[in-house]
C-alpha cells in the first residue's frame, strides 16, 4: 500500500533508511538534522525491521562504526550536519580506501568553524571535491524536495552496493526542516544474512563459509606499486561512475538566453524565479544538478554553445559557480549570487541579481 | 489556487504546529503544501514562524519574502511581518498584547480575541484553533471536514480525545473574527 505523509525531510529520511532495509544507523545528534536520530529512536525499527540505531558518543565513532558495520556487508549509515561531517572525513577517506559501502546525510548548515545552525549550501567543495584526504570521490547526490529525501536515501543505497563507494546525500537546513507531502514507497526486508555472504562474499567479512580465500578490509598499503595499482582501480571505477550516473533536470532551456544553475533548495527558489522571469518576457531556464558528482557538467557545455550567461545561485560565497564556470568555458558569463552563512535569498533577490548580473548587461 | 502563508509569534504558542494543522488540511483537500519554519535561536524562547504554501500545482519556492495572509500573535511579528504583506493581501492578529496595531490601509487587516476567550473559555490550549478558524473563515481554502482531518491526522493519537473541543474552537474563531478596515 502506498501511503503519504507530511514529513519533515529529516524524517523522510529516517523512514527511508527503515524501509529500504537499512541494518544500522549510527549518528550524534547537531542540528539541523538531529530529527532524523529522533525519528528512528521513536519509530523503534529494532522492533520491527531488526534495524540498529545507536547514538554514538560523538562523529568520529558513528563513522568508524558504520566502517565496521560496512565491512560486514551490511546496509549501514550515518547522517550529521556540517561540522560533524568534518569530524567524520577521516572516516570517509578510509571507507573509500577499503571500497565499503555506506550513506552519509549531510544536512548542511553555515560555517566555517562551528558556524550557525540556520541553512547553507557551503559545503559543495568538501561534499564534491574534499570528502577527506586522499584520491577519491564521494557519489553526492542533491535533493530538492522531501520526497527526493525519501527517495535519495534508498537511491544511495544501491549506489554504494553497485560502487562500493561511499555515498552522500547532500541537503541543507531548509529540506531537512520543511515538511511536503511525501508518498512512501512499500517496505522492503533487510537483506539475510545467506543473501549478504552470496552477494558480497568476495568482500566482506561475513566469516568463511565453505572455505572461501580470507577477505581482508583495510586501506592500508605500504608497497607504492600496489596502491598505485589501487588508484588506478579506484580511477575506473570513477570513471564508470561519470559515464553512467550522471543526473540532473533541466527546466525550460530549450528556448533560454539566460540559464540558472543551482542545487537542492536552491534551486526551488529559482524555480520560482524562472517563472517571475517568463512572465516578464525573458526567455530564462533553469539546470539542476542533481548528481553533484559526477557533475553534468557536459549539459552546461552544451548549453554554453548557445544561451547568452549563467547564473550559479547557491547559499554560499561560491562554490558551485567555480564548476559551472569549468564547463561554461570562457566565452560565456557565469556568474554567482547567493546569500550565506544562514541567510537564505528569497525569488526576489535572486531574480534582481540575475537581472543586474546578466539580463540588464547583455540584453 | 495559491496561498502564501505567514504564521508568526512567540515560542509555545503553538505557532508551528497551527501550521501543520493547516498544511495537513491542505492535503486533505487534494492540494501541494510546504511548511517551513524559522528553527534558528529564536525558538529556543523567543520568536517563531513558519510559511505555510498551499497551492492546486506544484509549489516551486518553499521560501517567500511576501504573504498572501500573515497571521500575527505578537508584537514583534507585526512589527516584522506586516510590511511584508502583498498589497490586496490580508493580515490577521490578536490584540492581546498588542501596542501598535497594524496600520496599512492597503491590506484587509483582521482581529480576533482568541487568547481573552480562551482565557475565559479555561482552555488556553485550543487558542491556536480558534485562530485558525478564525482564518478560515475569511480565507477558505480547506472545509471545515478537512481541517478536522488535518487536525486529527497533526494531532498525536493521545491528544484525540481533544478533538471536539477543537471542533468547538475551530467555530468559536469564525464567530470572533472581525474586520478592522
Amino acid at each position: 500500500m502506498k501511503e503519504i505523509k507530511l514529513l519533515k525531510g529529516n524524517e523522510a529520511v529516517a523512514m527511508a533508511a527503515i524501509r529500504c532495509g537499512c541494518d544500522g544507523y549510527f549518528g550524534y545528534p547537531i542540528t539541523p538534522q538531529s530529527e532524523i536520530l529522533e525519528t528512528l529512536m521513536s519509530q523503534k525499527p529494532w522492533e520491527t525491521t531488526g534495524m540498529v540505531v545507536l547514538q554514538a558518543e560523538s562523529e568520529t565513532a558513528a563513522i568508524n562504526m558504520v566502517y565496521g558495520g560496512a565491512a560486514t556487508g551490511k546496509r549501514v549509515m550515518t547522517s550529521s550536519s556540517s561540522p560533524g561531517i568534518s569530524l567524520m572525513s577521516e572516516g570517509l577517506s578510509y571507507l573509500a580506501g577499503a571500497e565499503l559501502p555506506c550513506v552519509v546525510v549531510n544536512v548542511s548548515r553555515g560555517g566555517p568553524g562551528l558556524g550557525t545552525i540556520q541553512p547553507a549550501q557551503s559545503d559543495y567543495f568538501q561534499a564534491v571535491k574534499a570528502g577527506g584526504h586522499g584520491d577519491f570521490h564521494m557519489i553526492v547526490l542533491a535533493p530538492a524536495s522531501v520526497q527526493e529525501m525519501y527517495d535519495f536515501t534508498q537511491l544511495a543505497f544501491d549506489l554504494t552496493f553497485k560502487y562500493l563507494n561511499p555515498v552522500m546525500v547532500l541537503a541543507d537546513g531548509v529540506i531537512g526542516q520543511m515538511m511536503e507531502k511525501v508518498e512512501l514507497s512499500e517496505g522492503k526486508p533487510r537483506v539475510d544474512d545467506e543473501s549478504i555472504q552470496r552477494e558480497c562474499g568476495s568482500w566482506a567479512a561475513t566469516g568463511r563459509v565453505g572455505g572461501r580465500p580470507r577477505n581482508i578490509v583495510t586501506s592500508v598499503e605500504l608497497d607504492p606499486d600496489i596502491q598505485e595499482a589501487f588508484n588506478h582501480i579506484l580511477a575506473a571505477k570513477y570513471a564508470r561512475i561519470e559515464q553512467d550516473e550522471v543526473r540532473y533536470e533541466t527546466f525550460e532551456c530549450e528556448d533560454a538566453d539566460f540559464v540558472l544553475v543551482a542545487y537542492g533548495s536552491s534551486a526551488r527558489i529559482c524555480r520560482r524565479v524562472m517563472e517571475m522571469a517568463r512572465e516578464e518576457g525573458f526567455k530564462v531556464g533553469l539546470f539542476r544538478p542533481i548528481t553533484l558528482y559526477p557533475f553534468p557538467g557536459d549539459v552546461i557545455a552544451r548549453l554554453a554553445e548557445r544561451v547568452k550567461g549563467f547564473l550559479a545561485v547557491e547559499m554560499s560565497m561560491g562554490q558551485l559557480v567555480e564548476d559551472v564556470r569549468l564547463w561554461a568555458g570562457r566565452n560565456v558569463p557565469a556568474e554567482h549570487y547567493g546569500r550565506c552563512g544562514g541567510a537564505i535569498h528569497s525569488p526576489d533577490e535572486v531574480y534582481n541579481a540575475l537581472k543586474s548580473k546578466l539580463i540588464d548587461k547583455i540584453k | 489556487m495559491k496561498e502564501e502563508l505567514i504564521i508568526a509569534g512567540f515560542g509555545g504558542q503553538g505557532v508551528l504546529s497551527m501550521g501543520k494543522i493547516l498544511a495537513y488540511s491542505g492535503v486533505m483537500q487534494g492540494f501541494e503544501v510546504s511548511w517551513m519554519p524559522s528553527y534558528g535561536p529564536e525558538m529556543r524562547g523567543g520568536t517563531a514562524n513558519v510559511t505555510v504554501i498551499i497551492s492546486d500545482g506544484p509549489v516551486s519556492s518553499p521560501i517567500v519574502h511576501q504573504y498572501d495572509t500573515a497571521i500575527i500573535l505578537n508584537q514583534q511579528s507585526l512589527n516584522k511581518f506586516e510590511e511584508r504583506v502583498k498589497p490586496g493581501g490580508r493580515l490577521i492578529y490578536d490584540p492581546n498584547g498588542i501596542i501598535h496595531p497594524p496600520h496599512r490601509s492597503d491590506i484587509d487587516i483582521y482581529a480576533i480575541d482568541a487568547t481573552a476567550e480562551a482565557a475565559r473559555e479555561g482552555n488556553l490550549r485550543v487558542f491556536n484553533t480558534m485562530i485558525l478558524g478564525g482564518y478560515l473563515k475569511v480565507r477558505p481554502v480547506v472545509t471545515i471536514e478537512n481541517a478536522m482531518r488535518g487536525l486529527e491526522k497533526s494531532l498525536p493519537e493521545r491528544l484525540h480525545h481533544t478533538l471536539p473541543a477543537n471542533e468547538q474552537a475551530l467555530k468559536k474563531g469564525m464567530e470572533l473574527i472581525r474586520k478592522e478596515n
